[in-house]
């Protein structure tokens, strides 16, 4: 009889305690336990700067002062901003980078994506051949260009003087020419990124669409425009977004050809908050430069889902 | 028909093949000026094939000089390989928890995540420059570490894979009385080997190529990567191309070697951002 009540007693305790740790509340906590480090890393990594830099951008602060030299300033950087004739080069610059960069890059790409995918042999080594100099570091292209580009030595201007021209550009070296020596350099690294892109949607295109078309006796550029190129829409749309965030965020080559030079005729937003951040040591104007870029790309990319969602349903 | 159709595809392919050797000039030149003396380097018409020979001059000269360049090669392997690991760690296991794991908030939290990825990493540099400072993390290995250890975008990528991942093995496992970490790692991540070949790679290639991370965070010679080891030898030898074409070789090829034994992976890593967009 005793027995009995123990025996009974055992399942009830059992089921009061499963009670609190049911499968479901342990596998929340296991789920928390394994998004931890990425949630401290977010925490640390992205939302505290987020808000740092937001306070920051409304202080006057030389990080050479130590904290106490910290003041609140109101609207101050971003008056100083509008004012600010470096910045305003700096955004005309993105700008005029920006409009080079990604629809030269594009219609490059696509035009040898097409012709990579469809007309030719040993596809697979025009891929690799395109996309080197997406691969290698794009400081060590740097370092190649800028000999190939220097004024007088360099292999570039020796064949324009050879072929007659008198006065050749002084590329990286000229504020005339420097941001569009930038551009060139950025195309060549960056469109073997582009044609991988096209091509792996291209993969995705049904053969039969081209085989019924040019049964109907579509031509081969018939066939590009109604066929390939609507076909290419949304990739369009995704590479033409992180293209221009991407435009937008241009620093390293620039940082180490020119360091926004000659006389700021390549300088871009990244780099101005380079200056004034790590060079000057002003973390307050540093962080409303920073928010100025931040507004743009977050802009941009809010812009951009409404535009996919549209492609997406249409 | 047929044999018309190969006429103008051999055409094409002639074409295509003059315009990628075009193309690559840079970097053949690149090549072929760091086997010269420098005097022979800015001659005009360029010697493709150089006369004479001064490859092992300029090798030593980059390898065993002043800042040898095997110190670089050190600091970028041991920057990347740590970043690397870490990423397909954290990363795989917030994925696996965003994409295996029911609990409440979840799909919450990973749009929160998400979000995070429009700011620019630029606009956040002024803030986690100060914060590396006061960790006592500035000028050192460990503070660009920190930065990298994991990423948003590989655990968007990997929780996309993992949703591919049929939940039978998971039930199957737990019915053997498999606990959820033995889940994880015996039956998810073999599963995810694919995707983190290809994240490994790509984040690899990333960390580096960086520049921008450690020109900002670190001062001290020794620590530099390869890419800030450039940045030395563009201001040391300015008028020695030869040396710097050497230099700038040696930091292309083994990633170009590694593309090219690996390039299925790597095309399909790039690829996969754009076709999900």
């Amino acid at each position: 009889m005793e027995n009995k009540v123990i025996k009974a007693s055992v399942p009830v305790s059992y089921v009061h305690k499963k009670a609190f740790w049911t499968n479901g509340r342990k596998e929340g906590l296991i789920g928390w336990l394994f998004l931890l480090p990425e949630i401290i890393g977010i925490l640390l990594l992205y939302l505290f700067p987020l808000v740092f830099s937001l306070v920051l951008s409304f202080s006057e602060w030389n990080l050479v002062g130590g904290l106490q030299a910290i003041h609140f300033a109101g609207f101050d950087n971003f008056i100083k901003l509008f004012e600010d004739e470096k910045v305003i080069l700096a955004l005309k610059n993105n700008f005029i980078f920006t409009i080079f960069t990604v629809p030269i890059g594009m219609f490059l790409a696509i035009i040898l994506a097409v012709i990579i995918h469809t007309k030719v042999y040993m596809s697979s080594y025009f891929k690799i051949a395109f996309f080197i100099p997406y691969i290698s570091s794009i400081i060590a292209i740097g370092a190649v260009w800028s000999a190939l580009f220097h004024p007088s030595l360099g292999p570039i201007n020796q064949f324009l003087t050879g072929v007659g021209i008198e006065n050749p550009p002084m590329w990286l070296a000229s504020p005339k020419t420097s941001l569009i020596s930038i551009i060139i350099i950025t195309i060549w690294a960056g469109i073997g990124y582009q044609i991988i892109i096209y091509l792996s949607s291209l993969s995705s295109i049904p053969e039969e669409l081209y085989e019924a078309a040019s049964i109907d006796g579509a031509s081969q550029l018939q066939q590009f425009f109604k066929i390939t190129l609507p076909l290419l829409g949304p990739t369009n749309v995704f590479l033409f977004i992180t293209l221009l965030i991407g435009s937008f965020k241009v620093f390293d080559l620039i940082a180490f050809l020119t360091q926004g030079g000659p006389n700021n005729s390549s300088t871009v937003i990244v780099f101005r908050i380079y200056e004034e951040g790590f060079q000057q040591f002003n973390m307050g104007y540093a962080s409303a430069i920073s928010w100025l870029l931040f507004i743009i790309v977050g802009v941009i990319t809010l812009i951009s889902w409404k535009l996919q969602k549209r492609f997406v349903h249409s | 028909m047929k044999n018309k159709l190969d006429i103008s595809k051999t055409l094409f392919t002639i074409g295509m093949l003059v315009l990628s050797i075009f193309f690559l000039v840079p970097l053949i030149w690149m090549m072929s000026a760091a086997f010269k003396f420098e005097k022979d380097v800015m001659v005009f018409p360029i010697q493709w094939i150089p006369k004479d020979w001064n490859l092992v001059e300029n090798f030593k000269a980059v390898w065993m000089g002043d800042i040898p360049f095997y110190k670089f090669y050190f600091n970028s392997i041991k920057l990347a390989a740590i970043q690397t690991l870490s990423t397909l760690i954290f990363s795989s296991m917030a994925a696996f928890a965003f994409s295996k794991l029911q609990f409440k908030g979840r799909d919450f939290v990973f749009a929160l995540v998400l979000s995070f990825m429009i700011i620019p990493e630029q606009a956040t540099l002024v803030p986690r420059f100060i914060l590396i400072k006061w960790l006592g993390l500035y000028n050192t290995h460990e503070g660009l570490i920190l930065m990298g250890l994991f990423s948003i975008y590989f655990t968007f990528l990997m929780r996309q894979y993992m949703l591919g991942i049929s939940n039978e093995y998971i039930e199957a496992a737990k019915l053997d009385g498999a606990g959820y970490f033995k889940i994880y790692w015996s039956i998810i991540l073999p599963l995810c080997k694919p995707i983190l070949a290809t994240a490994g790679i790509i984040k690899f290639i990333w960390i580096w190529n960086d520049y921008q991370g450690p020109l900002i965070f670190l001062l001290n010679k020794d620590l530099y990567p390869i890419t800030l080891g450039l940045q030395l030898f563009k201001d040391d030898y300015a008028d020695n191309f030869a040396v710097l074409m050497m230099a700038s070789m040696s930091a292309v090829i083994p990633l170009v070697v590694v593309f090219i034994i690996l390039q299925k992976q790597v095309i399909k890593g790039i690829a996969l951002g754009g076709v999900k967009g």
